[in-house]
Protein backbone atom coordinates (compact mmCIF):
# COMPACT_ATOMS: atom_id res chain seq x y z
CA UNK A 1 0.00 0.00 0.00
CA UNK A 2 1.21 3.48 -0.62
CA UNK A 3 1.38 6.30 1.84
CA UNK A 4 -1.64 8.00 -0.13
CA UNK A 5 -3.46 4.34 -0.10
CA UNK A 6 -3.02 3.98 3.74
CA UNK A 7 -4.30 8.04 4.48
CA UNK A 8 -7.19 7.24 1.98
CA UNK A 9 -7.80 3.95 3.89
CA UNK A 10 -7.94 5.54 7.28
CA UNK A 11 -10.15 8.79 6.67
CA UNK A 12 -12.45 6.58 4.89
CA UNK A 13 -12.48 4.36 8.35
CA UNK A 14 -13.11 7.28 9.79
CA UNK A 15 -15.66 8.92 7.22
CA UNK A 16 -17.81 5.43 7.21
CA UNK A 17 -18.73 5.32 10.87
CA UNK A 18 -19.80 8.83 11.06
CA UNK A 19 -21.81 8.57 7.78
CA UNK A 20 -23.52 5.01 9.10
CA UNK A 21 -23.84 6.42 12.24
CA UNK A 22 -25.35 10.14 11.11
CA UNK A 23 -27.67 7.90 8.47
CA UNK A 24 -28.96 5.57 11.78
CA UNK A 25 -29.79 8.48 13.86
CA UNK A 26 -31.53 10.04 11.26
CA UNK A 27 -33.92 7.25 10.86
CA UNK A 28 -35.62 8.38 14.35
CA UNK A 29 -35.85 12.05 12.75
CA UNK A 30 -39.88 12.75 13.51
CA UNK A 31 -39.82 9.68 15.95
CA UNK A 32 -38.75 10.71 18.82
CA UNK A 33 -40.11 9.77 22.31
CA UNK A 34 -41.05 13.41 22.19
CA UNK A 35 -40.42 16.55 20.43
CA UNK A 36 -37.43 18.20 22.44
CA UNK A 37 -35.90 14.88 22.03
CA UNK A 38 -36.61 14.03 18.71
CA UNK A 39 -34.45 17.37 18.09
CA UNK A 40 -31.57 16.90 20.30
CA UNK A 41 -31.01 13.73 18.27
CA UNK A 42 -31.12 14.81 14.97
CA UNK A 43 -29.32 18.08 15.97
CA UNK A 44 -26.75 14.42 16.97
CA UNK A 45 -27.03 13.20 13.77
CA UNK A 46 -26.60 16.39 11.75
CA UNK A 47 -23.41 17.02 13.70
CA UNK A 48 -22.12 13.21 12.82
CA UNK A 49 -23.13 13.93 9.25
CA UNK A 50 -21.39 17.18 9.17
CA UNK A 51 -18.22 15.04 10.35
CA UNK A 52 -18.71 12.12 8.03
CA UNK A 53 -18.92 15.23 5.16
CA UNK A 54 -15.90 16.92 5.79
CA UNK A 55 -13.84 13.16 6.12
CA UNK A 56 -15.29 11.84 2.72
CA UNK A 57 -14.53 15.15 0.69
CA UNK A 58 -10.60 14.50 2.54
CA UNK A 59 -11.05 10.85 1.69
CA UNK A 60 -12.12 11.60 -1.69
CA UNK A 61 -9.36 14.45 -2.27
CA UNK A 62 -6.68 11.99 -1.04
CA UNK A 63 -7.74 8.94 -3.15
CA UNK A 64 -7.66 11.39 -6.20
CA UNK A 65 -9.35 8.91 -8.71
CA UNK A 66 -12.03 11.54 -10.07
CA UNK A 67 -14.53 10.68 -7.36
CA UNK A 68 -16.50 13.31 -4.53
CA UNK A 69 -17.90 12.50 -1.66
CA UNK A 70 -21.18 11.94 -2.95
CA UNK A 71 -19.92 8.77 -5.13
CA UNK A 72 -18.13 7.83 -1.79
CA UNK A 73 -21.37 7.67 0.06
CA UNK A 74 -23.58 7.01 -2.42
CA UNK A 75 -22.06 5.00 -5.70
CA UNK A 76 -19.84 1.99 -3.13
CA UNK A 77 -21.42 -1.29 -2.22
CA UNK A 78 -21.84 -2.88 1.56
CA UNK A 79 -18.23 -4.67 1.08
CA UNK A 80 -16.77 -1.40 0.27
CA UNK A 81 -18.08 0.01 2.96
CA UNK A 82 -15.53 -0.17 6.24
CA UNK A 83 -17.24 1.46 9.04
CA UNK A 84 -17.56 -0.80 12.45
CA UNK A 85 -20.22 -3.01 12.98
CA UNK A 86 -21.29 -1.14 16.19
CA UNK A 87 -22.84 1.57 14.13
CA UNK A 88 -24.24 -0.36 11.32
CA UNK A 89 -26.98 -2.00 14.36
CA UNK A 90 -30.62 -1.22 14.28
CA UNK A 91 -31.57 1.43 16.46
CA UNK A 92 -34.29 -1.04 18.29
CA UNK A 93 -35.49 1.04 20.78
CA UNK A 94 -34.92 3.80 22.39
CA UNK A 95 -32.77 3.00 24.94
CA UNK A 96 -30.66 0.66 22.88
CA UNK A 97 -29.78 3.83 20.20
CA UNK A 98 -28.70 5.94 23.13
CA UNK A 99 -26.58 3.20 24.86
CA UNK A 100 -24.75 2.44 21.28
CA UNK A 101 -24.43 6.79 21.13
CA UNK A 102 -22.57 6.73 24.42
CA UNK A 103 -20.74 4.28 23.82
CA UNK A 104 -19.30 6.54 20.37
CA UNK A 105 -19.37 9.66 21.97
CA UNK A 106 -16.80 8.82 25.06
CA UNK A 107 -14.99 6.87 22.07
CA UNK A 108 -14.87 10.01 20.15
CA UNK A 109 -14.14 12.37 22.53
CA UNK A 110 -10.68 10.41 23.29
CA UNK A 111 -10.18 9.79 19.45
CA UNK A 112 -10.65 13.51 18.16
CA UNK A 113 -8.68 14.48 21.25
CA UNK A 114 -5.74 12.81 20.07
CA UNK A 115 -6.56 13.27 16.36
CA UNK A 116 -6.82 16.76 17.10
CA UNK A 117 -2.98 16.81 16.91
CA UNK A 118 -1.92 14.56 14.01
CA UNK A 119 0.80 15.91 11.53
CA UNK A 120 -1.73 15.87 9.04
CA UNK A 121 -3.66 19.28 8.92
CA UNK A 122 -6.97 18.39 7.37
CA UNK A 123 -7.74 15.53 10.10
CA UNK A 124 -6.11 17.31 12.84
CA UNK A 125 -8.56 20.63 11.58
CA UNK A 126 -11.76 18.27 11.80
CA UNK A 127 -11.08 16.67 14.84
CA UNK A 128 -10.88 19.93 16.90
CA UNK A 129 -14.24 21.36 15.48
CA UNK A 130 -15.73 18.09 16.29
CA UNK A 131 -14.19 17.76 19.72
CA UNK A 132 -16.88 20.05 21.06
CA UNK A 133 -19.52 18.69 19.56
CA UNK A 134 -19.17 15.23 20.78
CA UNK A 135 -18.57 16.41 24.25
CA UNK A 136 -22.02 17.77 24.27
CA UNK A 137 -23.42 14.72 22.84
CA UNK A 138 -21.74 12.51 25.67
CA UNK A 139 -23.68 14.85 27.99
CA UNK A 140 -26.56 14.44 26.95
CA UNK A 141 -26.55 10.24 25.78
CA UNK A 142 -24.54 9.54 29.48
CA UNK A 143 -27.24 11.79 30.74
CA UNK A 144 -29.75 9.38 29.76
CA UNK A 145 -28.01 6.16 30.20
CA UNK A 146 -28.22 7.12 34.11
CA UNK A 147 -32.04 7.89 33.57
CA UNK A 148 -33.01 4.38 32.17
CA UNK A 149 -30.47 2.54 33.94
CA UNK A 150 -31.30 3.86 37.42
CA UNK A 151 -35.14 4.95 36.08
CA UNK A 152 -38.18 1.96 36.45
CA UNK A 153 -37.69 -1.59 36.15
CA UNK A 154 -38.91 -1.29 32.98
CA UNK A 155 -36.52 1.39 31.40
CA UNK A 156 -33.48 -0.61 33.00
CA UNK A 157 -34.50 -3.95 31.45
CA UNK A 158 -34.46 -2.11 28.33
CA UNK A 159 -30.90 -0.93 28.44
CA UNK A 160 -29.67 -3.59 29.89
CA UNK A 161 -31.02 -5.72 27.34
CA UNK A 162 -29.30 -3.30 24.84
CA UNK A 163 -25.76 -3.55 26.35
CA UNK A 164 -25.78 -7.23 27.04
CA UNK A 165 -26.64 -7.11 23.02
CA UNK A 166 -23.96 -4.34 22.15
CA UNK A 167 -21.57 -4.90 24.18
CA UNK A 168 -19.66 -7.35 21.63
CA UNK A 169 -19.49 -5.30 19.24
CA UNK A 170 -17.00 -2.50 21.17
CA UNK A 171 -14.07 -4.46 20.81
CA UNK A 172 -13.46 -3.29 17.30
CA UNK A 173 -13.32 0.18 18.09
CA UNK A 174 -9.91 -0.36 19.10
CA UNK A 175 -8.58 -2.54 16.35
CA UNK A 176 -5.41 -1.96 14.54
CA UNK A 177 -3.74 -3.49 11.45
CA UNK A 178 -1.28 -1.85 9.02
CA UNK A 179 -2.92 0.89 8.15
CA UNK A 180 -3.17 2.66 11.29
CA UNK A 181 0.10 1.30 12.63
CA UNK A 182 1.80 2.76 9.82
CA UNK A 183 0.07 6.06 10.13
CA UNK A 184 0.58 5.85 13.89
CA UNK A 185 4.23 5.76 13.17
CA UNK A 186 4.17 8.70 11.15
CA UNK A 187 2.27 10.92 13.61
CA UNK A 188 -0.85 10.97 11.63
CA UNK A 189 -3.33 8.32 12.90
CA UNK A 190 -4.39 7.87 16.38
CA UNK A 191 -3.58 4.77 17.81
CA UNK A 192 -6.91 4.13 19.95
CA UNK A 193 -5.38 1.17 21.85
CA UNK A 194 -3.42 3.67 23.33
CA UNK A 195 -6.76 5.10 25.45
CA UNK A 196 -8.55 1.54 25.56
CA UNK A 197 -8.24 1.57 29.14
CA UNK A 198 -9.38 5.05 29.37
CA UNK A 199 -12.43 4.37 27.98
CA UNK A 200 -13.43 1.33 29.33
CA UNK A 201 -13.01 2.99 33.01
CA UNK A 202 -15.01 6.08 31.61
CA UNK A 203 -17.83 3.43 31.06
CA UNK A 204 -17.72 1.51 33.87
CA UNK A 205 -18.45 4.15 35.75
CA UNK A 206 -21.54 5.14 33.56
CA UNK A 207 -22.65 1.75 34.06
CA UNK A 208 -21.72 2.26 38.40
CA UNK A 209 -23.71 5.59 38.29
CA UNK A 210 -26.77 3.75 35.82
CA UNK A 211 -26.39 0.27 37.90
CA UNK A 212 -26.69 -1.75 35.13
CA UNK A 213 -23.53 -4.53 34.54
CA UNK A 214 -21.03 -5.32 31.71
CA UNK A 215 -21.71 -8.53 30.37
CA UNK A 216 -18.92 -11.43 31.30
CA UNK A 217 -18.03 -12.47 27.98
CA UNK A 218 -14.74 -11.59 26.68
CA UNK A 219 -16.02 -12.53 22.96
CA UNK A 220 -15.91 -9.83 20.58
CA UNK A 221 -17.66 -9.83 17.20
CA UNK A 222 -15.38 -8.00 14.09
CA UNK A 223 -15.03 -7.56 10.35
CA UNK A 224 -16.77 -4.55 9.63
CA UNK A 225 -13.19 -2.78 8.89
CA UNK A 226 -12.23 -5.25 6.01
CA UNK A 227 -15.93 -5.20 4.57
CA UNK A 228 -17.72 -8.57 6.36
CA UNK A 229 -20.62 -6.87 7.67
CA UNK A 230 -23.99 -8.13 9.54
CA UNK A 231 -27.05 -8.14 7.51
CA UNK A 232 -28.51 -4.59 8.51
CA UNK A 233 -26.04 -2.73 6.62
CA UNK A 234 -27.64 -3.71 3.23
CA UNK A 235 -30.59 -2.71 4.00
CA UNK A 236 -29.80 0.54 5.30
CA UNK A 237 -27.37 1.27 2.07
CA UNK A 238 -30.55 0.24 0.13
CA UNK A 239 -32.40 2.77 1.62
CA UNK A 240 -29.66 5.94 1.74
CA UNK A 241 -28.24 4.96 -2.27
CA UNK A 242 -32.07 4.75 -3.37
CA UNK A 243 -32.32 8.00 -5.14
CA UNK A 244 -28.46 8.95 -6.71
CA UNK A 245 -28.87 5.03 -7.85
CA UNK A 246 -32.08 5.23 -9.28
CA UNK A 247 -31.30 9.02 -10.93
CA UNK A 248 -27.19 9.15 -11.45
CA UNK A 249 -26.24 12.91 -10.98
CA UNK A 250 -29.84 13.93 -10.22
CA UNK A 251 -29.84 17.85 -9.19
CA UNK A 252 -32.40 18.78 -6.18
CA UNK B 1 -49.13 20.37 33.94
CA UNK B 2 -47.49 16.92 33.74
CA UNK B 3 -48.23 14.39 31.28
CA UNK B 4 -46.25 11.67 29.47
CA UNK B 5 -43.34 14.33 28.05
CA UNK B 6 -42.44 15.41 31.63
CA UNK B 7 -43.58 18.58 33.51
CA UNK B 8 -43.15 22.16 31.63
CA UNK B 9 -39.97 24.32 32.14
CA UNK B 10 -39.78 28.18 30.50
CA UNK B 11 -36.72 29.06 29.19
CA UNK B 12 -34.74 32.42 29.23
CA UNK B 13 -31.73 33.27 27.25
CA UNK B 14 -29.14 35.88 27.84
CA UNK B 15 -28.09 37.19 24.23
CA UNK B 16 -24.47 38.84 26.29
CA UNK B 17 -22.87 39.04 29.96
CA UNK B 18 -24.57 41.75 31.12
CA UNK B 19 -27.86 42.56 29.70
CA UNK B 20 -31.18 40.66 31.01
CA UNK B 21 -32.21 37.42 30.34
CA UNK B 22 -35.17 37.53 28.40
CA UNK B 23 -38.24 34.62 28.04
CA UNK B 24 -38.02 32.82 25.17
CA UNK B 25 -40.35 29.85 25.14
CA UNK B 26 -40.69 26.63 27.04
CA UNK B 27 -40.05 23.07 27.19
CA UNK B 28 -40.79 19.89 28.27
CA UNK B 29 -38.20 17.90 30.65
CA UNK B 30 -37.94 15.45 33.36
CA UNK B 31 -34.95 17.11 35.28
CA UNK B 32 -32.87 20.04 35.86
CA UNK B 33 -30.05 18.92 33.30
CA UNK B 34 -32.01 17.72 30.61
CA UNK B 35 -34.54 20.82 30.51
CA UNK B 36 -30.80 22.75 30.44
CA UNK B 37 -29.83 20.18 27.66
CA UNK B 38 -33.54 20.84 26.00
CA UNK B 39 -33.10 24.63 26.22
CA UNK B 40 -29.93 24.60 24.08
CA UNK B 41 -31.21 22.49 21.47
CA UNK B 42 -34.42 24.34 21.20
CA UNK B 43 -32.97 27.50 21.74
CA UNK B 44 -29.32 28.40 21.13
CA UNK B 45 -28.56 26.72 17.85
CA UNK B 46 -28.02 29.93 16.60
CA UNK B 47 -26.20 32.07 18.21
CA UNK B 48 -28.84 33.45 20.35
CA UNK B 49 -27.34 33.48 23.28
CA UNK B 50 -24.43 33.21 25.77
CA UNK B 51 -26.09 31.89 29.10
CA UNK B 52 -29.74 30.08 29.87
CA UNK B 53 -31.98 30.26 32.80
CA UNK B 54 -34.80 27.32 33.14
CA UNK B 55 -37.92 27.43 35.34
CA UNK B 56 -40.21 24.55 36.12
CA UNK B 57 -43.51 26.50 34.92
CA UNK B 58 -44.96 25.66 37.84
CA UNK B 59 -42.45 28.08 40.27
CA UNK B 60 -43.91 30.69 38.32
CA UNK B 61 -46.29 32.83 39.92
CA UNK B 62 -48.55 35.12 37.23
CA UNK B 63 -50.93 37.46 37.16
CA UNK B 64 -54.60 36.79 35.25
CA UNK B 65 -56.51 38.49 33.35
CA UNK B 66 -58.97 39.16 35.86
CA UNK B 67 -56.42 41.12 37.50
CA UNK B 68 -56.36 43.59 34.26
CA UNK B 69 -58.80 45.96 36.02
CA UNK B 70 -57.53 46.32 39.28
CA UNK B 71 -53.76 45.56 38.79
CA UNK B 72 -52.96 47.96 35.26
CA UNK B 73 -55.63 50.35 34.51
CA UNK B 74 -55.03 52.48 38.16
CA UNK B 75 -51.95 53.67 35.90
CA UNK B 76 -53.46 54.59 33.02
CA UNK B 77 -54.57 58.18 33.98
CA UNK B 78 -51.78 58.82 35.99
CA UNK B 79 -49.84 60.20 33.03
CA UNK B 80 -48.04 62.72 36.15
CA UNK B 81 -45.76 58.86 36.93
CA UNK B 82 -44.19 60.00 33.41
CA UNK B 83 -41.04 62.48 33.42
CA UNK B 84 -42.35 64.41 31.01
CA UNK B 85 -43.14 67.75 32.06
CA UNK B 86 -39.74 68.52 32.58
CA UNK B 87 -37.37 70.83 30.01
CA UNK B 88 -34.52 68.84 29.35
CA UNK B 89 -31.37 70.93 28.84
CA UNK B 90 -29.89 70.29 25.54
CA UNK B 91 -26.60 69.46 27.29
CA UNK B 92 -27.68 66.36 28.38
CA UNK B 93 -28.96 64.81 24.79
CA UNK B 94 -30.75 61.80 24.75
CA UNK B 95 -32.13 60.33 27.96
Amino acid sequence: MTSQETLYTYTLRLADNALVLGQRLSEWTGHGPFLEEDLALTNIALDTFGTATSLLEYAAKVENKNRDADALAYRRNEREFCNILLVEQTNGDYAKTILRQSFIDAFNILLYTELAKSKDETLAGIAQKAIKEVSYHFRHTSSWVVRFGDGTEESHNKIQDALNELWRFTGELFEMDEVEEALVKQGIAVDAKSFQAKWETQLDELFAKATLKKPETSFMQTGGRKGLHTEHLGYMLSEMQTLPRMLPDAKW
Amino acid sequence: MSDSQGPIWEVFVQKKAGQPFVHCGSLHAFDKEMALQNARDLYTRRNEGMSLWVVPSAAITASSPEDIGSFFEPANDKVYRHPTFYQIPDAIGHM
